[in-house]
């Protein structure tokens, strides 16, 4: 599958905002970060941002964005139609928590923070349920795919708040958390890529044109010289080679690297903890942007089956 | 509203039965169907650099050839791929607009070029490649069954078929009502075991596929004539081969 950079810096930001502001909406009610309002104000602030960004982004993909609003309107069928709800949603308890703690009024700042992760977390299943209901793209119809968009929202959220909480000189269970959703990603991760290399394709050249009575199907004369729509965004395909390396540079440097200084960082506190979880956070970022450009290179589509027989 | 109609029984079903024992690829069909759908309800289909190298453009009909089989066993075939306009398409489900529809009254997948907004997350829903952005207009666009022939009253009646149904040179293309199981199309499928494209999607496919005839057995090989002195009439003949025989 092509991977349009709008929808590859979508996801990541927008995966990220939500991260945060699912982390900042559970843990500020519950006392674990910084109490301070400018500290909730900034961290909200940069979630809403990176979720807007990362929406106005989405939209450059389309054909015709000033329709986008009419993508709301499909939620009883479409994922990509509750994704959209969710989405707009997530704004009101969001903005309600910004008010919250602008005026300093906890009765209001805590439920409102939790319902904003909670539409948070929605929105981002809604998210990986779009490519996960996808039935012909069998890397993307897999059980690990709405997991994986969950489990690396949270951990590029809990990076970014480990990152803010630390410059307000208490970044410890942020960092934990990253720590251990770095972890939960590198697992999750390696186990979709094991899952997807050993995986056999359910569609076949010959189920693709019911030719299989005959025998073995191989493609023979395509019925066009020149390409088209459907190969430039469904044909879009990756050599090995440069996979099994992106690969690897995701598990560094987009998990492992982030976690050993969120390690670092909790041995050694004060502002070595804000240069360590800064860096750990703008890698971790990195890293998934990297991760997210794989998951579609990588994916496959059963419409070429009938150009290149796989 | 992107959620499918309920299915009745004795629903009509409009839809293609391809014969791959007749297709011969002459791309006929492709051809007319580029044609009359660049000026029809789905007008126009865009053409990028039609007049230089990397001429490509929206077509609703591809005609591929496939080789199947090995040796004396294997076969070229022509394979003609639109869309199927399948009981269970997803491509209408995942639809987040309204814009993709199946019409209630006889199963036509159809897109409303007026709300698409050019998401593309039907195409990639398709199993089989039916739907194809036209990147000029910003929409989805597809084919319609030539929606705009088979109602169309200013025509004559026996034009009312689809444009890749009337052009088609060997009567490869049978159109009709895929529900009524005494339709002519019905008995074609039954008769010629039609079958479904990737039955494991589960899309459920209206449109049928006729598999090709199977080959008359192969007889074995034809032997060489080898008369013996006994079949040879002419006796100076005869009186030759016994001296050469010697």
């Amino acid at each position: 599958m092509n991977p349009a950079g709008s929808i590859v810096f979508f996801t990541t930001a927008s995966g990220a905002g939500y991260g945060l502001l699912y982390w900042l909406g559970l843990l500020r009610p519950l006392g674990l970060i910084p109490g301070d309002p400018w500290f909730g104000l900034v961290a909200l602030g940069l979630a809403l941002l990176l979720i807007t960004v990362g929406l106005l982004s989405s939209l450059a993909h389309l054909g015709h964005p000033e329709r986008a609003w009419r993508a709301i309107s499909q939620w009883r069928s479409s994922w990509l139609s509750r994704e959209g709800v969710a989405a707009l949603l997530t704004y009101l308890p969001a903005v309600l928590f910004g008010i919250g703690l602008l005026g300093d009024i906890p009765a209001l700042a805590a439920p409102m923070g939790l319902l904003a992760a909670t539409s948070a977390m929605v929105t981002v299943y809604s998210t990986g349920m779009i490519y996960a209901s996808l039935k012909p793209i069998r890397q993307w119809h897999h059980p690990l795919v709405v997991p994986g968009y969950l489990m690396l929202a949270a951990f590029s959220g809990a990076a970014l708040l480990a990152m803010l909480a630390a410059f307000w000189g208490n970044g410890a269970v942020p960092a934990v958390l990253a720590l251990l959703t770095g972890a939960g990603g590198f697992l999750l991760k390696t186990a979709y890529w094991r899952g997807i290399d050993t995986q056999p394709p359910e569609a076949t050249a010959e189920s693709a044109t019911g030719l299989g009575q005959i025998g073995k199907v191989r493609p023979l004369d395509p019925p066009h010289t020149q390409t088209n729509y459907l190969l430039r965004e469904m044909g879009f395909r990756i050599a090995r080679k440069h996979a099994a390396k992106l690969r690897r540079i995701v598990l560094a440097a987009g998990f492992g690297l982030p976690m050993l200084l969120a390690l670092l960082a909790l041995l050694t506190g004060g502002a070595a903890a804000m240069a360590l979880l800064t860096i750990g956070a703008v890698l971790a970022l990195g890293g998934l942007l990297v991760e997210r450009w794989l998951m579609f290179a990588e994916a496959t589509h059963t419409v070429t089956l009938y150009y290149t027989g796989t | 509203m992107t959620c499918l109609p309920e299915i009745k029984p004795g629903q009509k079903k409009l839809g293609l039965v391809i014969d791959l024992d007749t297709c011969v690829g002459c791309q006929a069909c492709a051809t007319n169907c580029k044609e009359w759908n660049t000026s029809g309800h789905s007008a126009p289909l865009p053409d990028f650099h039609p007049y230089s190298a990397g001429a490509e453009g929206v077509w609703f009909n591809r005609v591929h050839s496939f080789e199947a089989g090995e040796g004396e066993q294997g076969r070229t075939v022509h394979f003609p791929r639109s869309c199927l306009h399948c009981e269970q398409p997803a491509c209408v489900t995942v639809c987040p607009t309204g814009a993709s529809y199946k019409r209630e009254e006889d199963g036509i997948v159809l897109v409303n070029h007026d709300t698409c907004i050019g998401c593309g997350l039907c195409a990639w829903a398709c199993p089989y490649g039916a739907r194809e952005m036209d990147e000029d207009a910003g929409v989805m666009k597809k084919c319609t069954l030539c929606i705009d022939r088979i109602y169309n009253e200013t025509i004559p009646e026996e034009r009312r078929i689809p444009a890749c149904v009337a052009t088609c040179p060997t009567q490869a293309r049978h159109f009709g009502d895929l529900g009524d199981p005494e339709s002519a199309v019905s008995k074609l499928v039954r008769e010629r075991g039609g079958y479904d494209l990737m039955p494991e999607m589960g899309y459920k496919p209206v449109n049928k596929y006729l598999p090709p005839r199977k080959r008359a057995t192969v007889q074995a090989k034809p032997v060489e004539d080898a008369p013996t002195s006994m079949d040879i009439k002419n006796p100076l003949l005869r009186w030759m081969d016994r001296v050469l025989t010697r």
